[in-house]
């Protein structure tokens, strides 16, 4: 029952790729509708302002709109079970008060861009500026200004966990403290947020087609904002060019062209531009955290006890909250380690910024940034090498399945493996330092809960919990399969491996397959794609809709070949009896088009059937990787050079190994994109500063060395085929990997840098202060 | 962000051009390659009613050869300059230059006159023809100038022309072929404007010798004749190159302190040896 070559395992070339790379796919910006008007927003100049009035033209009139005009728009208000925690849903425009630069003020239509645009610059909105809280700190200062009248002060959420480490603490010999930061920045994708509504007579329905990873999740939000039934939207999502989580959340803008698109009676468009991402959509990161380790003297940690702030923004965004990152940060802070007692307080804070939102990984590129920076800090107060004292840290094979300290099940693995792969292939390809540059090499491991279950975050309380997942498959009458699937390929290559799947249990050839993916209209629910998921979740769906097939077209076949259904195997295509073989399209063929070949109590629900999924226990598998980065440091100019990469991982049995090496190609490069290159800033009114690719660094191929991939595969006893979701881990270890290389490099100037990302002027007041340290030092001793 | 409407020309000679300026009353401005000012344009920070685009005037896309020195016309890109295009003079200075300019994409539109003109305070261009010592040409309603390109660049975003003229030629002296120059640009990665620039030039033969920063944070392209001394007899520590920043510029935080010495330092030892 299975096809090596073109099955679970299988290099296939992605089927998608000739649309994508002919320009031949089709993404919201390629959709005409007949009688389409675009929209444009004036969005608010200010990080916190009174709206005190509007004027608008008067001929503006069913052309501007702003909240005002909203009103019968319903709040769609995420869900929290933490207790205390302090939730506003962004409201899809500010009425009386805009709290961050961007947030959108009013809508105007018009028949292009350009002309909507034009009729922005015609309002004349009275702004009365309220003071700012532009940084953590400025929420957390006792009398400054609150973001919320009625709130006592500006923080949000507070969680904790102690598994009582006051004794650890006490006889601990070595204790190291660090404060490490991550800035905010944005997300990024190729393809902006994009949104076009109308409404469908004939189908008594609104058609929303959305840039969107969650098509269901988005429909059920649209509902309750528009008070429609769940059959009265279909969204669909056509090609998507990244989401990177940006579009796994409810976007103000799908509720204002879907609301605008009913209200009007017009089909109405909105194509976020790079300006509006990197100034309403500079929503992710941005974790302080203060750890602590204590240790024994030969650097095996005891125990951590930190803290966690986080910056959430204004508003909490639907469905996760603001509170997502504190949570699953504090969830994995212990990192693939071995570590007996942990202590963590977590704080989020409101500030006047684009609200918080999941990326890529969401917290664990902070996670792993902390604790990873953390354990080189060990080894150097203990003076061992830093990969040989993770090697004794690091969570034994023999130890799996292994329950961590935070709770979470470390389902299988073996992480002192991964690490000395890495260690082996930097070896491998030893460096020599450039006159005037030093060199270093840095490492982090991490390991990572993909395709999340219901018990892994049911305490969060997010109204859309994942739990079962569901595919359907359809068999043609010719013998070829349509599967369709409610989560939403958008770079995973979903059309591809699906259909690899397919082939592993029927043994079709994948070109008989084809994958409908991202339309409620099409599919059976999901709540979408991110954590690392589909290829879990889905994957298995697939398998059991094909399985039903396959158990369908062996009664066929038993029928016509006289003989019981257990004696009709599947293989290579073909339905072999004891004495006749048939293809699958014939007996597809005949269950359509010639029933009379079929008893009449045979098979009459059909070839078209749903699989289900839930993961056995419901509980996750984990991957993990262990990266290293090799860096050169102008120690003159503070200027870092990447020049070698090595990242190791195990996802589980690979679906097709390619694939998985183009997920954590492009996870690394994002990873450094936040170690080295992109940011966020804001100045103290609250004012974005990096609003265009002139002044938003991206790293491209000239910052990126060749990176050097290898693989494990330990399957996980949990999942069908032993997967493990693959598409946010590299994302995870380079922020960590690329500041230990710059420590390392930096270490003979006594200099030691904790955040990212590592531009010249973070790297060169490192410096600055080592050198302020020793002149201090210097002075003391005359 | 898209730009607002507006009036479009193309003429294809420069005083069909000077007219159209002339006649916009400030309010027209040139499109040569569009690197900047379209970018600008769509984000509705620079504003024009009327664009005169000077793509089909032949005479501006010219590289000649005029006795003692070379003359580029306005809209020779970067990408012909990469090309080597100009070479043959300024030893390999001014495809060095423009190798490095943001990407090759850009390259191939971006213009070395439209760069001069827009006068970004972090552009290449500007601080390696002020180290060049060339001349520019103007036309305009009132007939045709000549100014030392120094006097060109006024300030951040700031030139000399007037509203109805035009940049046509950069006249680039010939250098002798033993020419030592040096351009070090610091960035935070390829294709990034730089955080610091420094260029120096020295002709042995004819004693002529400069040395320029540029960047945002010190205001654009700044000649720093205390450090010429130091290039033709040296060396330059860096406490005279902090002491020729402040006193040329004023004072400098530490990190842009840091940049632009260390960036001047390497200009002028690789000069020097």
């Amino acid at each position: 029952m299975t096809r090596k070559d073109t099955g679970v395992g299988a290099s296939l070339l992605r089927r998608e790729d000739a649309r994508f790379l002919e320009g031949r796919g089709r993404f919201i910006g390629d959709i005409e509708i007949p009688g389409m008007l675009d929209v444009a927003f004036l969005r608010s100049p200010l990080a916190h302002a009174r709206i005190a009035s509007i004027d608008t033209p008067e001929d503006a009139d069913g052309r501007v709109f702003t909240a005002a005009d909203l009103s019968d728009v319903k709040l769609v208000p995420p869900a929290s079970k933490v207790p205390g925690h302090r939730i506003v849903a962004p409201p899809p425009m500010a009425s009386n008060r805009a709290r961050y630069v961007g947030e959108i003020v009013a809508a105007c239509i018009a028949p292009t861009r350009a002309e909507a645009e034009d009729l922005v610059e015609t309002l004349a909105p009275d702004f009365e500026m309220l003071p700012v809280i532009a940084s953590m700190d400025d929420a957390l200062s006792e009398d400054g200004p609150r973001l919320y009248d009625d709130w006592d002060s500006n923080v949000s959420m507070e969680t904790g966990f102690d598994s009582g480490i006051d004794e650890i603490i006490a006889n601990a010999p070595v204790k190291v403290t660090r404060v490490l930061d991550m800035a905010r920045q944005a997300m990024v994708p190729l393809e902006g947020k994009g949104v076009l509504a109308y409404w469908s007579e004939r189908d008594d329905q609104l058609v929303v087609y959305s840039s969107t990873q969650s098509p269901h999740q988005i429909r059920t939000a649209l509902c309750e904002a528009l008070g429609l039934q769940q059959r009265q939207i279909r969204v669909i999502a056509p090609d998507v060019g990244g989401g990177f989580g940006y579009k796994a959340i409810l976007h103000p803008e799908e509720v204002i062209v879907a609301a605008l698109a009913l209200k009007t009676g017009q089909p109405l468009r909105w194509l976020e531009d790079r300006f509006e991402h990197l100034t309403a959509g500079a929503n992710a990161r941005e974790h302080r955290y203060e750890m602590n380790a204590y240790a024994d003297d030969r650097g095996r940690v005891l125990a951590i006890d930190a803290k966690l702030t986080t910056d959430g923004g204004a508003y909490s965004v639907w469905p996760h909250t603001n509170g997502f990152d504190a949570i699953q940060a504090s969830g994995i802070l212990t990192g693939p380690y071995d570590i007996g007692g942990y202590r963590v307080k977590t704080q989020t804070v409101v500030t006047n910024k684009p609200p918080l939102s999941p990326y890529r990984a969401v917290a664990r590129p902070g996670a792993c940034f902390a604790i990873e920076c953390t354990m080189d800090a060990v080894a150097r107060a203990v003076g061992r090498d830093p990969a040989e004292v993770r090697l004794d840290n690091l969570v034994k094979p023999e130890a799996m399945p292994y329950k961590a300290i935070t709770g979470k099940e470390y389902d299988s693995g073996d992480y002192p493996a991964c690490l000395r792969r890495a260690m082996e292939m930097v070896a491998e390809a030893p460096k020599t330092p450039a006159p005037g540059r030093l060199l270093g090499t840095g490492y982090a491991i991490y390991t990572e809960h993909t395709a999340v279950s219901t018990s892994t975050i049911s305490h969060i309380g997010i109204p859309m919990m994942p739990g079962f997942e569901q595919a359907a498959a359809l068999m043609q009458p010719d013998g070829s399969l349509e599967l369709r699937v409610g989560v939403q390929s958008h770079g995973q290559g979903m059309e591809t491996t699906m259909a690899q799947i397919a082939s592993q249990v029927l043994g079709m050839e994948p070109d008989r397959v084809v994958l409908r993916h991202g339309d409620t209209g099409l599919s059976p629910f999901s709540t979408g794609t991110y954590a690392s998921r589909a290829i879990v979740m889905t994957g298995g769906a697939v398998a059991a809709a094909c399985d039903k097939i396959s158990v369908k077209l062996r009664e066929i076949a038993a029928h016509l070949m006289q003989c019981e259904p257990s004696a009709v195997r599947l293989e290579d295509g073909l339905l072999k009896g004891p004495s006749a073989t048939m293809t699958i399209a014939d007996a597809a063929e005949t269950w359509h088009f010639r029933p009379y070949e079929l008893p009449d109590d045979v098979l009459r629900d059909g070839l078209e059937v749903t699989g289900g999924y839930r993961p056995d226990g419901d509980k996750g598998p984990f991957a993990y990787a262990a990266h290293a980065a090799t860096v050169s440091v102008d120690p003159e100019l503070g200027t870092v050079e990447l020049i070698d990469y090595v990242a190791v991982d195990d996802c589980g049995t690979r679906v097709n190994p390619m694939i998985v090496d183009g997920q954590v190609l492009g996870g690394v490069v994002q990873g450094i994109g936040t170690g080295l290159f992109e940011e966020s800033p804001f100045d103290d009114q609250g004012q974005p500063l990096a609003t265009t690719f002139a002044d938003y660094s991206l790293p491209t191929a000239a910052e990126t060395p060749m990176i050097r991939l290898d693989h494990s595969e330990t399957q996980s006893p949990y999942t069908r085929f032993g997967v493990k979701g693959v598409g946010e881990g590299g994302a995870i270890a380079p922020p960590a990997a690329v500041i230990n290389a710059i420590n390392d490099a930096l270490r003979p100037l006594g200099a030691e840098l904790c955040a990212v990302p590592a531009t010249p002027k973070r790297v060169l007041g490192a410096i600055f202060d080592a050198q302020d340290r020793a002149k201090a030092d210097l002075e003391t001793a005359k | 962000m898209k730009a607002p409407a507006l009036e479009f020309h193309r003429p294809d000679t420069v005083e069909a051009a000077v007219a159209i300026l002339a006649e916009g009353d400030g309010a027209a401005r040139i499109l040569a390659g569009g690197q900047s000012l379209v970018p600008m344009l769509n984000l509705r920070v620079a504003f024009a009613e009327t664009l005169v685009d000077i793509g089909a005037i032949r005479e501006l896309a010219a590289i000649e050869d005029a006795g003692d020195h070379i003359r580029l016309g306005a809209r020779v890109s970067h990408a012909r300059i990469e090309d080597g295009e100009a070479d043959g003079h300024c030893s390999g200075m001014l495809r060095h230059v423009a190798r490095n300019i943001a990407y090759r994409a850009v390259r191939n539109r971006g213009t070395l006159g439209g760069s001069l003109a827009h006068a970004d305070p972090a552009a290449d261009w500007p601080v390696a023809m002020i180290a060049l010592g060339v001349d520019v040409e103007i036309s305009g309603s009132n007939g045709n100038r000549k100014l030392p390109v120094e006097e060109f660049m006024v300030d951040v975003f700031t030139t000399a022309l007037q509203e109805d003229e035009i940049l046509t030629g950069i006249c680039i002296p010939k250098a002798c072929p033993d020419l030592r120059w040096s351009f070090h640009k610091m960035r935070k990665k390829a294709g990034a404007f730089g955080e610091a620039i420094a260029a120096a030039v020295h002709d042995p033969e004819s004693g002529f010798c400069r040395v320029v920063a540029g960047s945002s944070a010190i205001g654009g392209p700044q000649r720093l004749n205390l450090l010429e001394t130091a290039l033709q007899e040296g060396p330059a520590d860096d406490d005279a190159i902090r002491d020729a920043l402040t006193r040329t510029i004023g004072p400098l935080d530490r990190y842009e302190m840091q940049i632009h010495t260390v960036c001047l330092r390497r200009a002028i030892e690789e000069v020097r040896t």
